[in-house]
């Protein structure tokens, strides 16, 4: 058995002090407020077999559910690739009247609860509302529909795309630009031959941290939603709609598979950007 | 210099385009927000901010912000301690357990934590026998805020003491201070920025938290109603006006979080240049 005598043990003799308080505080607060939650969830779904499990994740209204979240949000975060590309650039590129303002702005969807995001994206679409009146016209639905969903997802993860792509563009130097245009390219050739391969990891990282937040996100999307089964239900919903039916299996199997996928997908960006950061440094960090 | 993209044209083109596509999308809402609240006036306003039940939600909501800023604090900073001035085994297995409220789902937060500490919970149950309830109650809701909001200070902190190095501290520890004086006198001035700004955040996340705070609360309205359900229990009965005047709060926390980091970033570029 490992104590805390013998791992300070085996160390090599420490320096600095507070190893040993650190350490006790900081298991203490992961074990009893992360990991012994997350435990309870297998607790609740061993009492079933696995075919009552199967049962239950594979249910026709959920799988529903599974392809209008996913959908939504891969929707939600390609858009946010471009347009997250498009900020990042202008905001590091150029110097405007407003820039500060912009930049700050960027943030606002991580300041701003996301209940208040909802019931504001709600309002603004729905058909009475100042973008659901220029758009109803037009024959398209916002409001209620999964163009809503993904509308809300893109809003709450905007910010992961900027804020990835910006300190990697600033870091990138002049010269980068200037070898390519001084050898003739133009500036979409440059653009995408030179500094779009620069900037791909850090697009790629932050389009999938997007991806992943709209994939749990919650408050922002239920008011936009509509919430029909089988149409603009999302799955964080489903949990909601078994807890409130006192289903709690019901509930864990489906956020089980939750779960599952979004510490997979963010295990993979972490690989991802392990790998990349070290083909830059040469096999270090 | 010549740079990629510099072209009056091309550069005129690209920054109207993202104003235009920030205004509509990020700031119309913003906008929005307060001209719902203020549609009927000031006075309507005023009267759906002071009735009783919003104080009452925005009491519990102060009320649970102030108890988990410290806890945050306190395990962000022996988290950043531990992890940059020491090494030792699972070092970076600590490091990514910590970003696990991120990647989980509000919905998720919650519910584990009623499966655990709920009646029908191991711990829960046992708690019961001494007629301790933690959910529906503002325990639970204490708890799931501070889920979800204890990597801030210790994200903040990390990248900037793995920058700094452990140099001044060690000198400090050769020249005799003791632990407490180490960390007030040295580490402190050193991190206290990204420390606030820790904070700023924990602060913005616990007042808006919906998601893992709805499954655990009950939303009993003038007991377990924070600010953010308070405003979906008066949005879902078409009381549209009373809604946007507590998001109107709530964006106005926004906004001076916005404005704190903002006013910390530049303070950063000025000590720089």
């Amino acid at each position: 058995m490992i104590t805390l005598a013998n791992i300070t043990g085996s160390a090599p003799k420490r320096v600095l002090p507070g190893f040993g308080l650190s350490l006790g505080i900081s298991l203490t607060f992961v074990s009893l407020m992360l990991l012994l939650p997350m435990t309870s969830l297998f607790g609740q779904l061993s009492g079933i077999s696995l075919a009552e499990y199967w049962r239950i994740i594979t249910d026709g209204r959920v799988v529903a559910s599974y392809i209008v979240t996913i959908g939504a949000a891969a929707v939600a975060a390609l858009v946010n690739a471009a347009f997250g590309l498009l900020l990042a650039w202008v905001l590091v590129r150029y110097d405007f009247p407003g820039k500060r303002l912009l930049d700050a702005l960027m943030d606002l969807p991580f300041a701003l609860p996301t209940a208040v995001a909802g019931i504001t994206l709600a309002t603004l679409y729905s058909s009475n509302g100042w973008m659901g009146r220029l758009l109803d016209p037009l024959g398209i639905q916002v409001a209620y529909t999964w163009v809503g969903i993904a509308l809300a997802m893109a809003f709450t993860s905007i910010p992961f795309v900027v804020r990835t792509v910006q300190p990697v563009l600033e870091d990138l130097p002049n010269e980068v630009d200037e070898a390519a245009l001084t050898l003739g390219a133009s500036d979409a050739t440059a653009f995408r031959r030179v500094i779009l391969p620069h900037l791909w990891p850090a697009l790629v990282t932050g389009t999938g941290l997007a991806f992943v937040r709209s994939l749990g996100e919650f408050g922002a999307i239920i008011f936009i939603a509509g919430n029909a089964p089988y149409e603009t239900e999302i799955t964080a919903l489903m949990i909601f709609v078994r807890l409130q039916e006192y289903d709690y299996v019901g509930a864990s199997a489906i956020a089980s598979v939750v779960l599952a996928v979004s510490l997979a997908l963010l295990l993979a960006i972490n690989i991802w950007q392990g790998r990349f950061i070290k083909r830059l440094h040469g096999g270090r960090g | 210099m010549q740079r990629i993209g510099d072209a009056p044209r091309v550069r005129r083109i690209l920054v109207i385009s993202a104003v235009l596509l920030a205004a509509l999308f990020l700031l119309l809402p913003l906008v929005a927000i307060f001209a719902q609240a203020f549609a009927q006036g000031v006075e309507v306003f005023w009267r759906n901010v002071s009735n009783h039940y919003t104080v009452r939600a925005i009491g519990l909501t102060l009320f649970i912000t102030v108890l988990t800023i410290p806890v945050c604090l306190v395990f962000g900073v022996a988290l950043a301690w531990l992890v940059t001035r020491f090494s030792f085994p699972g070092r970076r297995l600590l490091q990514t357990l910590i970003d696990i409220p991120f990647a989980v789902s509000p919905v998720v937060a919650g519910l584990v934590y009623l499966l655990l500490y709920g009646r029908n919970g191991w711990i829960g149950n046992w708690l019961d026998g001494y007629d301790i309830q933690l959910m529906f109650a503002w325990p639970g809701i204490l708890m799931v805020t501070i889920f979800v909001t204890c990597p801030f200070v210790a994200r903040e902190l990390i990248p900037l003491m793995q920058a700094q190095g452990s140099r001044d501290e060690e000198a400090a520890v050769t020249l005799g201070a003791s632990g407490w004086t180490l960390f007030r006198r040295v580490t402190l001035p050193n991190i206290r920025w990204a420390l606030l700004y820790g904070v700023i955040l924990t602060n913005a996340r616990a007042v808006g938290e919906f998601g893992a705070v709805s499954v655990v609360s009950g939303a009993i309205r003038g007991q377990t109603n924070t600010l953010p359900l308070h405003l979906e229990q008066l949005y879902q009965d078409y009381n549209t006006v009373g809604a946007f005047s507590s998001a109107a709060l709530l964006a106005l926390i926004a906004l001076l979080t916005l404005a704190a980091k903002a006013s910390l970033e530049w303070r950063a570029a000025r000590q720089e240049a």
